[in-house]
């Protein structure tokens, strides 16, 4: 009887002691896909917090691998991590607040093609009319568009993920990532038009 | 009816995006394979998309990776 229960004491050991093991083992894994996955997920914070963004990475991937067992094997850690990161940039209050509703002004899809050839010294060639905008000129842009719709490129046009994906991540539903999607690059083109042409005068 | 040229310039975001029907692709196909005037600009915009991604790409830091590294919990 007493020996009986020994072993059964002995069992449940190498049971929890098996159970440890393989949990140690799924969180380093955890851990080492985290860490590969940050050099995107820095891309795409670096415009989402701009100057907060390395502050932001420490505190995403402190949270990530203390709470690496509420992520779901098998979906988009990437997206994971960075709903996070907006949690976070939220929650601090590092967002300014909402501006006043102004309606940032839009061009219509053609617009920055037609002032930069027409700005040039001729030269219509599609290929090259976008060499035209500096790496400056680009960065510059995309600050000045206002941050709902940012967000939303930087996620789909620069990150790379699905409008579902961003719609998660920023908490918003799939139709409004589009109508953002849609109208910011046209405040982006916007943006880039007056950046070149200031630069040319 | 509405100018093709500014219809196509609608179509243009949902192009590239794949998220146009079947009719409304062939219809910009149609007008595209006609109307060099179009045709450079959404060429223009394929070049536009790709140079935004590149220029706005930034490396992280050296000192950042070794700190997020170091965030990971000690096994005991």
């Amino acid at each position: 009887m007493a020996l009986a229960g020994t072993v059964a004491h002995m069992e449940a050991d190498a049971e929890e002691a098996q159970r440890l093991a393989t949990e140690a083992r799924d969180r380093v894994r955890f851990e080492e896909d985290a860490l590969a996955l940050s050099d995107q997920v820095y891309r795409v914070a670096r415009h989402l917090a701009r100057e907060d963004a390395d502050e932001l990475m420490q505190e995403t991937y402190a949270r990530a691998f203390r709470s690496w067992r509420s992520f779901q094997p098998g979906t988009n850690m990437r997206a994971w991590l960075l709903r996070i990161l907006t949690n976070l940039n939220i929650d601090r209050g590092r967002r300014q607040q909402r501006a006043p509703q102004m309606q940032p002004l839009e061009a219509n899809d053609y617009f920055l093609y037609d002032r930069l050839s027409e700005s040039g010294d001729g030269v219509s060639d599609e290929d090259r009319v976008v060499e035209r905008l500096s790496q400056d000129d680009i960065v510059t842009a995309l600050s000045a568009v206002p941050h709902d719709f940012r967000d939303v490129i930087v996620l789909v046009d620069l990150g790379d993920f699905s409008y579902a994906d961003a719609a998660q991540i920023l908490d918003i539903p799939v139709g409004t990532v589009m109508s953002r999607l849609h109208r910011g690059r046209r405040i982006l083109k916007r943006e880039l038009a007056e950046s070149a042409l200031e630069e040319a005068t | 009816m509405k100018d093709p040229c500014a219809h196509c310039e609608e179509m243009m975001q949902p192009y590239m995006d794949h998220f146009l029907t079947d009719e409304e692709m062939a219809q910009a196909e149609a007008h595209l394979a006609e109307c060099e005037y179009c045709r450079k600009r959404y060429r223009f915009e394929e070049s536009l998309r790709i140079y935004v991604r590149q220029a706005a790409s930034e490396q992280m830091p050296a000192e950042l990776r070794q700190k997020l590294a170091a965030l990971r919990i000690p096994l005991e």
